[in-house]
């Protein structure tokens, strides 16, 4: 697929900032579906409100830039009444993760068949730097100008926790392991979660004096350990946890399972213990 | 595989009737989250759908619900949502996210005493103004008012009708009573079952979001089809494109998007009219309209009882309503009246005056008869 399949050029150039992750991430999205040899015709993408939710609009496809928080419970919509179409979902940490927290956890417990690109930038980009709930703990941003007195948490494990058949976490300096992981949850039945960590240098750069791209970039990678060096150390899946809370992040793939998906429970489709495990 | 309710006569309470009405209008998709006393239409379509082939989720709030609906709607599905008023304030949002991106959308409320939880299981209608305003920004939605059992199915077809004609979220304004009462009611042989335009398949829309005129409804591009249509929330083009800083963009889509139901208006309008000659001219509408039938009959008044509410239908009023002393009856503290006030002046009424009801209390005949007696309506 030419990159002007895959995006609409009339569009161009996109809001963006200079330097942004997003950019990362809809080209490791493009390769990915490139590589699948996906039929665009039948993939609807879908988005909350944010900079990351900008992204559909840029892809020659179907579309729907929904409400702030809810693209999850649009695309289960979508999903249930034309199981025909692939659904991907790309949002933000605070679309997916605060506001819209309830339907992440529960859209991955029905485990409904869909990828779903979680771009972490560690803050609320679009309204000019907010705190989100993934803000490291101490960091600054605009509604926390004395540093982030809250505790941040995972999107990745409560997603794993919820129920999702397939959950990796890399960051926009992974861009190969990036496209694989989404080519695997593409390809993965029911829900499917890759988060991205990514560089928003204009809102949490530079208030945290991490403006440069690049040093940003570093910064992130600097902080990430493969999740099965982690596992190696902890006693307990559950302390990576207090690991996201100091700031390090677990990459990798958080699990990949079998469980039936949403589509096929309603058409009375059963698990056994075994499959479950399996 | 079992079929929609057959024509012939049946003894159902509302919101059963309004499930079975449903069905019969074509909707396959129902999201709704549990509220008294919407929960058993939901419940119904929960025992029903899959005998018809139609898919029923239960969300994990009124949020999710109306999100999902409008999902399944953007796949060509006649998509529902039942609740009641602490739902429909968190529908709100999404609401206007049909009424901007021109969703086809059915919401039956079914409404109780508020505010905040109020009373949960008495009638009320508390919500006429919300349903009308509940969202942000300038915006128009159609709401309609059955105040029979008979009524609550038939106008929940005509929901399903309107919302696939004009591209628009349909509310039904029922209540706790018509809801929950058990009457006799014919499903005719001949239903009138309309299907939105869409454009075909395998064609590349370019420019999706444009009419005919400006208000005009455009046909609906079905996701999945090749059409390739960008969907948002935000101030779009007519190619759906965003553009947020426009005021010509902004005033040529939200003009046609209130047009589209402002100047179809008469076209829209369903009402009920008795006794035009009388002095006394009472609005009412829903399950308080069924008190005012006594002094009505008696002779002491004329009724004016719209079943579409929004739109008003102000030319059908305007054509009745001069030189009347107009009494609205209505169960809340006076939210059509506002509406009703404003018409009936402008258009030459004698003066207007409200007879509320709240807590679930309703207006009795006999009051009815006896403050339009206060008026001068005399027999
Ligand atoms: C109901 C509602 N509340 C608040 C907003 C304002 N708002 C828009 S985007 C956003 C947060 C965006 O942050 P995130 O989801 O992390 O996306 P990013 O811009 O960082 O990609 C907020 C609070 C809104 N549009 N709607
Ligand atoms: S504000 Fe941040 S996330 Fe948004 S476009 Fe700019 S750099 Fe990217
Ligand atoms: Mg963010």
């Amino acid at each position: 697929m030419e990159f002007f399949e895959f995006y609409r050029r009339e569009r161009w150039p996109t809001i963006f900032c200079p330097g942004c992750g997003i950019g990362i991430v809809m080209n490791a999205l493009y390769r990915a579906l490139d590589e699948l040899n996906v039929d665009l015709d039948k993939v609807v993408f879908v988005s909350g409100i944010g900079c990351t939710g900008r992204v559909p609009g840029y892809i020659n496809a179907d579309s729907l830039h929904t409400t702030h928080g809810r693209p999850l419970a649009y695309a289960t919509g979508i999903k249930l009444a034309n199981p025909d179409l692939d659904v991907v979902v790309i949002s933000g940490d605070g679309d997916l993760g605060a506001i819209g927290g309830n339907h992440l956890i529960h859209a991955a417990r029905r485990n409904v068949d869909m990828t779903v690109i979680a771009v972490t930038n560690f803050i609320y980009g679009l309204t000019g730097g907010q705190v989100s709930p993934t803000t490291p703990h101490k960091m600054l941003s605009t509604t926390t100008p004395y540093g982030n007195w809250e505790y941040p948490f995972s999107l990745a494990l409560l997603v794993a926790a919820s129920g999702a058949n397939y959950v990796a976490r890399w960051t926009t300096s992974h861009p190969y392991q990036l496209k694989n992981a989404i080519k695997e949850a593409f390809e993965t039945p029911g829900f499917s979660f890759v988060e991205v960590l990514s560089q928003c240098p204009e809102n949490f750069g530079r208030r945290n004096r991490i403006a440069d791209p690049p040093t940003l970039m570093r910064w992130m990678r600097e902080r990430t350990m493969p999740l099965k060096d982690v596992m190696e150390e902890v006693s307990s899946p559950l302390e990576l946890v207090d690991l996201n809370i100091t700031g390090r992040f677990a990459i990798g793939k958080f699990v990949r399972r079998k469980r039936k998906t949403h589509g096929q429970l309603l058409r009375g489709e059963e698990d056994s213990l075994e499959s479950l495990r399996g | 595989m079992g079929s929609p309710i057959k024509p012939g006569r049946y003894f159902l309470s509302g919101n059963i009737a309004s499930a079975e009405a449903a069905i019969l209008a074509g909707c396959r998709f129902y999201a709704g989250y549990p509220i008294t006393p919407s929960s058993d239409l939901m419940e119904h379509l929960a025992r029903r759908f899959p005998q018809v082939g139609g898919i029923l989720v239960q969300m994990e709030d009124e949020i999710g619900s109306i999100a999902a609906a409008i999902g399944a709607a953007w796949t060509g599905a006649k998509a529902m949502t039942a609740t009641s008023g602490p739902g429909l304030s968190l529908m709100a949002e999404n609401i206007g996210f049909a009424a901007m991106t021109e969703t086809p959308l059915v919401i039956v409320d079914v409404m109780r005493g508020g505010p905040s939880t109020g009373q949960p299981t008495i009638a009320s209608q508390g919500d006429v103004m919300q349903a009308r305003w509940g969202s942000h920004g300038d915006y128009e939605i159609i709401a309609l008012s059955p105040n029979s059992v008979q009524e609550y199915f038939d106008l929940t077809i005509k929901a399903f009708n309107l919302a696939e004609e004009y591209r628009v979220p349909v509310l039904v304004l029922s209540d706790a009573e018509i809801a929950h009462m058990v009457e006799s009611i014919v499903v005719p042989e001949d239903v009138e079952v309309v299907y939105r335009e869409t454009y075909p398949a395998g064609v590349r829309v370019p420019r999706p979001f444009e009419a005919k005129c400006d208000d005009c409804v455009p046909p609906f591009p079905v996701f999945g089809r090749g059409n390739k249509v960008h969907v948002t929330g935000l101030t779009h083009d007519e190619r759906g494109y965003p553009d947020t800083v426009s005021p010509e963009t902004h005033s040529r889509l939200v003009w046609r998007l209130v047009n589209k139901i402002r100047k179809n208006a008469d076209r829209i309008a369903d009402v009920e009219v008795l006794n035009p000659d009388a002095d006394v001219l009472i609005v009412s509408y829903g399950i308080a309209s069924r008190s005012v039938y006594a002094a009505v009959k008696a002779g002491r008044a004329g009724l004016f009882r719209p079943r579409v509410l929004w739109p008003f239908p102000e030319r059908r009023f305007a054509e009745v309503v001069e030189g009347k002393k107009v009494a609205v009856v209505e169960m809340n503290t006076g939210q059509y009246f506002y509406e009703v006030e404003r018409l009936a002046l402008k258009h030459g009424a004698e003066s207007v005056h409200l007879m509320p009801r709240l807590g679930g209390a309703h207006p009795k005949p006999r009051e009815v008869v006896d403050f339009v007696g206060g008026l001068g309506g005399g027999a």
